[in-house]
C-alpha cells in the first residue's frame, strides 16, 4: 500500500515515496515516481487513484508554469498549496480527484515549507507529514525523533529508519522507495531503495 | 465625411489612429490632476479636487473622497477623468484583488493587478459597440517581490511603472517639475512636500486648501504591515500652509 512521508528541516524538506505501481493484486512496476516537480523548487507527492494522481498533478503543474510565464515570477509554495487545495475543494462536489498529497517547497523569502492535504481538500502546514497505512507507524516515531534543527543527513537517516519500520510492521509494505530533498539548490534525488531482486 | 473614423471606437483611421481612444485621453488632460511619487520608504499620491462648493457636504459618502481609493490592503489609487467610469474600474480592481487572495491566500502583486485591469481596458479599444473608459489611474502599492511601486495606466490599456508621474490637467508641466526635483533617494516626507509644491504650481488657484487637495500615502509600519493613510483636513492644513508660504516668498522675492 502506498506510503508518503515528509520532514521539514531548518532549510530543507526531505520527502519519501514508494515507487510501486499496483493494479488490484498485481504490481505493475517498481519505478513509478510519485514525487513530481511543479517547478525547480517545488515537489508534489501524490498517492491514490493512479489516473487522478497523474491528471491532477499535471493540471496543477501546467497552471503553475502558466502563471510563471505570464507574470515572470513563480508562485510561492504557499500559493501553490492553496491553489491546489481550492481546485481540489471545487472538484470535490463535481468530479472529485481521489488523491492525497504532500507539497514540499523552498522559497527565497520563507525558506522550506511542507503541506499535507487529503482528497477532501483538508490542508495543513506541517513539520512532519505522511499519508498511507505506513505513516501510522512512522508518524509516532517521528514525533519522538524530529527536531527543528535536524541536518539534511540526519533527516535522510530518519527517513530510512521510517522505511525500515514500514517494512518490518506493515503487512502490505511496498518494496521500493525514493527519497528526495528540496532546498535552496532545488530538487534532488538522494536515494532509491529497491530490493536487489528487482 | 470628417466624422467617418471618429464615431466607432474600434476602427482605424487611414492614418492608423483610433480616434475615440485619443479623444478619451484628451478628456483626461482636462480633468483634475493627480500626481504620484515613489519614495524609498513609500508612495505618495496627490490629487486636485475640482468639486468645490460652499454647499457641498464634505462628509457625505461619495464626496468625502473624490479621487483616492483603496484597492486592497496594500494597493491604493488616484484617478483622473470621468469619476463614474473610474468607479467601475475600481470595483473590478477590488474584485480581482480579492479573487486572487481567495485562490492563493496571498496578496496580489501590484503589477499583476494593474495588468489585469489594463487587459480589461484594452478590450474596449478593440471590441465594438462600447466606448473606452475615460480615466487614467495612478496606482501605488507594496508587494513582497518588488517593494514599493508606482504605476500609471491610460484608456488605451497601456501601463507603465514610474518613479514619479502626473496625469490630468497640466500634466506636462507637472512632469517637467518632477523631472527637475526628483531624486532616487527621496524620502516619503520629502516626496509629500514635493507633490504639494508641484500641485500648487500647476493648479489654477493661487493658494492650496484642504478642499482642493487630496493626499494619500502608502508606507510600512514597524511591524512591516502596509499602511494606507489618507490625509484629513487637519493633517493637510499645515502641509499646505507651508507650501503656500513658500510660494508667497518666492513671489515676493521676484517682485
Amino acid at each position: 500500500m502506498e506510503y508518503l512521508m515528509g520532514i521539514k528541516g531548518k532549510d530543507f524538506v526531505v520527502v519519501v515515496g514508494d515507487t510501486t505501481a499496483a493494479q488490484q493484486i498485481i504490481t505493475i512496476k517498481h519505478d513509478e515516481d510519485k514525487l513530481v516537480p511543479i517547478d525547480s523548487h517545488k515537489l508534489m507527492c501524490l498517492s491514490g487513484e493512479p489516473g487522478d494522481r497523474v491528471q491532477f498533478s499535471e493540471f496543477i503543474m501546467a497552471n503553475a508554469r502558466l502563471y510563471a510565464l505570464r507574470h515572470e515570477r513563480s508562485l510561492t509554495t504557499k500559493a501553490v498549496a492553496n491553489f491546489t487545495r481550492s481546485e481540489l475543494a471545487t472538484a470535490l462536489r463535481k468530479g472529485p480527484y481521489n488523491t492525497n498529497l504532500l507539497i514540499a517547497g523552498w522559497d527565497e523569502n520563507t525558506g522550506p515549507s511542507l503541506y499535507w492535504m487529503d482528497y477532501l481538500a483538508t490542508m495543513h502546514s506541517m513539520n512532519v507529514a505522511g499519508t498511507g497505512y505506513g505513516s501510522y507507524f512512522v508518524l509516532s516515531m517521528m514525533d519522538r525523533l524530529w527536531r527543528p534543527d535536524l541536518s539534511e543527513e540526519e533527516a535522510v537517516q530518519l527517513m530510512e529508519k521510517g522505511i525500515e519500520e514500514v517494512k518490518r510492521r506493515l503487512v502490505v509494505a511496498p518494496p521500493s522507495y525514493v527519497i528526495k530533498i528540496v532546498d535552496k539548490a532545488g530538487i534532488r534525488t538522494v536515494k532509491t531503495i529497491r530490493p536487489e531482486a528487482l | 465625411m470628417a466624422r467617418r473614423y471618429d464615431s466607432r471606437t474600434t476602427i482605424f483611421s487611414p492614418e492608423g489612429r483610433l480616434y475615440q481612444v485619443e479623444y478619451a485621453m484628451e478628456a483626461i488632460s482636462n480633468a483634475g490632476a493627480a500626481l504620484g511619487v515613489l519614495a524609498v520608504d513609500g508612495v505618495v499620491l496627490a490629487a486636485e479636487k475640482r468639486i468645490t462648493s460652499k454647499l457641498l457636504d464634505t462628509n457625505a459618502v461619495g464626496v468625502r473622497r473624490e479621487k483616492m481609493y483603496k484597492l486592497a490592503d496594500h494597493i491604493a489609487c488616484a484617478v483622473a477623468g470621468i469619476t463614474a467610469d473610474a468607479n467601475i474600474l475600481i470595483n473590478k480592481c477590488r474584485l480581482a484583488a480579492q479573487q486572487y487572495e481567495f485562490a492563493y491566500q496571498e496578496p496580489i502583486a501590484v503589477e499583476q493587478l494593474v495588468r489585469s485591469l489594463c487587459d480589461n481596458k484594452q478590450g474596449y479599444t478593440q471590441f465594438g459597440g462600447l466606448r473606452p473608459f475615460g480615466v487614467s489611474l495612478l496606482y501605488g502599492g507594496w508587494d513582497e517581490d518588488r517593494g514599493f511601486q508606482l504605476y500609471q495606466s491610460d484608456p488605451s490599456g497601456n501601463y507603465g511603472g514610474w518613479k514619479a508621474t502626473a496625469i490630468g490637467a497640466n500634466k506636462q508641466a507637472a512632469q517637467n517639475l518632477l523631472k527637475q526635483d526628483y531624486t532616487d533617494d527621496i524620502t516619503l516626507d520629502k516626496a509629500i512636500k514635493l507633490v504639494t509644491k508641484i500641485l500648487s504650481k500647476t493648479m489654477d488657484s493661487t493658494s492650496l486648501s484642504p478642499e482642493k487637495v487630496e493626499l494619500a500615502t502608502i508606507s510600512r509600519n514597524a511591524a512591516g504591515e502596509v499602511v494606507y493613510r489618507v490625509y484629513e483636513d487637519a493633517d493637510l492644513q499645515p502641509l499646505l500652509d507651508a507650501v503656500n508660504e513658500e510660494t508667497q516668498k518666492e513671489k515676493d522675492s521676484e517682485s
